[in-house]
């Protein structure tokens, strides 16, 4: 390899008693898009971090483009070419696209009066640079997440970058918008840009990166060539696991269907979908972004109401206008955004669980503390969350135990019908592999499962039927044991 | 358990027994004589009910994450209609006997449910901010009020009422801490022992999520803003008994008071945290600071309020430095 760009050697650091990196070491070399995968808490962003200047490191060597650097500052590493996009892009939601791109050097400037002409001119200059086609007086709020990212990208590039750390970017994007941002990439690399990539998700890794270096607590574990990196390799070093992988087949399903849709409509969203759900079956439900996919789920759910249509539970008409509704039919809905639909965040992981039980766990008027207790043991110790104490708030477990307390706090509630939108979005592998096992396990005891999401192999594996939908219309049905990737993605597209 | 665990169980309550400590520690060095009286104890006692009530029903609405800017007008809306009730009944000079007490709270708790329901379902239904909402309620109230009155205070009806509530049982205990205490064991164990606090902390802390948690939201909000109302009407009742006179703007500065010692004591304004024992320790430290610079001949009444916005400064100073992030070490 030619002189890399980035070495870091033997990086340390801890916060207290918590060794964050143990003995990490990233090399990149110019023009490179280099991988960086791991689990959450695998220390990736505390390296980012680190070159980016917000941490100081403990022990351990730096090089950047061949010069040692013993101490780094954020506007030491901007200075020498490093930008990082995070996962919120760090956008001013309530500004226009012009005046994000052009805030940084219009401050940095000095002057006290705007020049709107060049705001304008700065933002054009950095949107022509990937030929992003955007409306530059458009609210940044009203953008899509996409586009907003486009918008950090831009602004990213006006800095001379030499090396652009993207932090996991792809986690809210459709699948189209993730190819052209590869796109994007692709042409940055042509320029010279070397791209730190973070994701932990397999497929991209693959499909984008020249080589990847993973991270299992806090120390490297390997690094290498894409091109010598296969799915089992991957999956065992973000792990330290070995996993099967195979299609979900029923065990058993009941005769009749425990929950149908009969041309169930929504304005604006979907128009005469008819599903059949029968007991211990999965049931895939895919389609882009904006297919009407996540209105479907919430209507399910009576967090958005049909316009017209029935929803049937074994057989019967049941109305179904609010959330209670649904619970009262024994239907429980997951939501997509766990942060800010599925958890109490700062509330205890108990509460957490049995907030949608809670009227049942009463003595008389009273609230019988003895039974809450119980009955939270029991869900952290069947789904194995990890915790040594459930007063702690949610916030103190990782993504896949904080979608085990969702998971946990629909199961209490005793359910038929269970839906998921995006079960395991920013869940680390390891608790992805555990939820799958969970809802598999469920299926197999009668429950009825629908899973929405994007995330094809995550619902080829899981399901045993898939159906796609397209701008709010159901266009496909597969069988999971005969599907491929491509067949689902041509209907959805 | 260690000090420090018990301390950190309950921050805001004992940080403030630690400022009464000082504060009764300065009283006993400068105004021992004055201050340490039975009489002025019981004086300081008879007074916090009218606004301790509604404090504890303000606190709920707040800790939804909203706030009940009606209390003073519902307030003075219920002590307006007992007036003019028992002038209608009774006679402006005549008497009444114990069946007129319990019409006083059945008239309170009606004032309170009516007010709490149109705020309820203002805030629950039509999606008004709960600081709107209130305030049009009140606004509406004090109007309503004074069309009644006339703006004048009524002070001529039967005076019975006024009188039973302004003595104290066995020389010791104010008639009007009673019906505070009971009022607040009744909201302590709402909060504590049923179901209602861990849905009313859990709604305050992501509305969003309780929607999605199939939480019956709109019976949540309308109860709290209803129990706020009742509080607060009552409340009404012990500042008749204690004026002896009824009129549509007594307690003007109630509002902000209140409001000061739910946030002294504890409660979160952005929703999801609050205890009693904490707005109760707030409610008896106001009362002994203000009672004690009184006695203070050079010391002015006006500077009452600057000593509470001070001490509330301080209060929440002290949250923020014991509560932040430790900061990562570099």
């Amino acid at each position: 390899m030619a002189q890399s760009l980035l070495k870091a050697e033997h990086v340390k650091i801890s916060f207290g008693s918590v060794h964050a990196l143990r003995d990490v070491s990233l090399e990149i070399a110019p023009g490179e898009i280099h991988c960086l995968a791991g689990e959450n808490g695998c220390g990736k962003s505390t390296i980012i971090k680190i070159i980016s200047g917000v941490y100081q490191r403990d022990g351990g060597t730096i090089e950047f483009d061949g010069k040692k650097l013993d101490r780094i500052t954020p506007i030491d590493s901007i200075n020498m070419g490093i930008q990082v996009i995070y996962q919120d892009f760090s956008l001013f939601p309530n500004l226009t696209v012009a005046e994000n791109l052009a805030l940084n050097t219009e401050v940095a400037s000095g002057k006290k009066l705007v020049s709107w002409k060049n705001v304008r001119k700065i933002a054009e200059d950095a949107v022509s640079k990937i030929n992003f086609d955007v409306d530059l007086d458009a609210r940044v709020s009203t953008l899509t997440v996409a586009q907003k990212q486009m918008v950090a990208i831009s602004r990213a590039l006006m800095f001379n970058a030499r090396l652009i750390i993207m932090d996991e970017p792809t986690t809210a994007l459709t699948r189209k918008e993730v190819d052209a941002l590869f796109e994007i990439i692709l042409k940055l690399k042509a320029q010279g840009i070397a791209i730190l990539f973070i994701s932990h998700k397999l497929n991209e890794v693959f499909e984008i990166s020249d080589r990847f270096t993973i991270f299992r607590n806090g120390e490297m574990v390997a690094t290498g060539l894409t091109s010598e990196l296969d799915d089992r390799k991957f999956t065992y070093y973000m792990t330290g696991r070995e996993f099967a992988d195979q299609t979900f087949v029923p065990a058993k399903l009941s005769k009749e269907p425990v929950f149908e849709l009969k041309d169930a409509s929504l304005d604006g969203a979907f128009e005469n979908i008819n599903l059949a759900l029968r007991g211990g079956e999965i049931l895939g439900i895919t389609g882009l972004l904006d297919s009407g996919r996540t209105q479907l789920g919430l209507s399910m759910f009576g967090i958005m109401q049909l316009t017209s249509g029935k929803i049937l539970r074994n057989g019967k008409e049941v109305s179904i206008t609010n959330p209670r509704d649904a619970i009262a039919n024994k239907i429980g809905y997951v939501p997509e955004d766990r942060l800010s639909e599925g958890l109490f965040l700062q509330r205890s992981i108990g509460d957490n669980i049995i907030i949608s039980e809670i009227d049942k766990l009463t003595n008389g008027i009273r609230y019988d503390l003895k039974k809450r207790d119980a009955e939270i043991a029991r869900w952290v110790k069947e789904l194995e969350i990890k915790t040594n104490n459930p007063e702690n708030p949610a916030t103190t477990l990782s993504g896949g135990n904080q979608q085990r307390i969702v998971l946990a706090k629909w199961l209490a509630c005793d359910l038929d019908v269970l839906i998921l939108n995006g079960p395991t979005v920013g869940v680390d592998i390891g608790s992805k592999h555990d939820i799958h096992a969970i809802l598999q396990k469920l299926a197999g005891s009668g429950l009825g499962v629908i899973i929405i999401s994007d995330d094809l192999p995550e619902i080829i594996q899981n399901c045993s039927r898939i159906v796609v939908i397209r701008e709010g219309k159901l266009v496909a049905e597969y069988d999971t044991q005969n599907v491929t990737e491509q067949m689902i993605l041509d209907s959805m597209m | 358990m260690n000090l420090k665990k018990i301390y950190s169980k309950n921050r805001e309550m004992y940080r403030l027994l630690g400022i009464m400590v000082l504060w009764l520690i300065f009283m006993a060095f400068t105004q021992s004589k004055k201050f340490y009286t039975g009489a002025n104890f019981l004086t300081m006692a008879g007074q916090f009910p009218e606004y301790g009530l509604m404090v504890i029903g303000g606190m709920l609405c707040m800790m939804t994450g909203g706030i009940d800017l009606s209390v003073v007008g519902s307030a003075n809306m219920a002590s307006i209609l007992c007036a003019l009730t028992a002038i209608r009944l009774y006679g402006a000079e005549g008497s009444m006997g114990a069946g007129g007490y319990i019409l006083f709270f059945v008239i309170a708790v009606i004032v309170g449910l009516v007010v709490g329901t149109a705020n309820g379902l203002l805030v629950a239904r039509v999606k008004v901010p709960p600081i709107l909402a209130t305030l049009g309620i009140n606004e509406l109230l004090t109007g309503l009020s004074v069309v009644m009155t006339g703006g004048a205070a009524i002070s001529k009806f039967p005076k019975e009422f006024c009188d039973a509530f302004s003595k104290n049982i066995g020389g010791l205990l104010p008639m009007r801490v009673l019906v505070f205490l009971i009022a607040a064991v009744v909201i302590w164990f709402m909060l504590e022992r049923t179901t209602y606090g861990t849905k009313l902390r859990l709604f305050g802390t992501n509305a969003h999520v309780a929607e999605f948690s199939g939480m019956n939201t709109t019976a949540l909000i309308l109860k709290t803003y209803i129990t706020s109302g009742i509080c607060a009407s009552i409340g009404g009742l012990m500042m008749l008994s204690s004026y002896a006179s009824a009129r549509a703007d007594y307690g003007s500065d109630y509002t902000m008071k209140a409001i000061l010692i739910m946030v002294l004591g504890g409660v979160s304004p952005n929703g999801g945290k609050g205890k009693m024992s904490g707005v109760i320790t707030a409610l008896v430290l106001l009362k002994l600071i203000e009672s004690g610079i009184r006695r203070f001949r050079s010391v002015s009444d006006y500077y009452v309020t600057l000593i509470w916005g001070a001490v509330l400064l301080l209060a929440l100073v002290l949250d923020y430095l014991s509560t932040r992030p430790k900061k990562a070490k570099a």
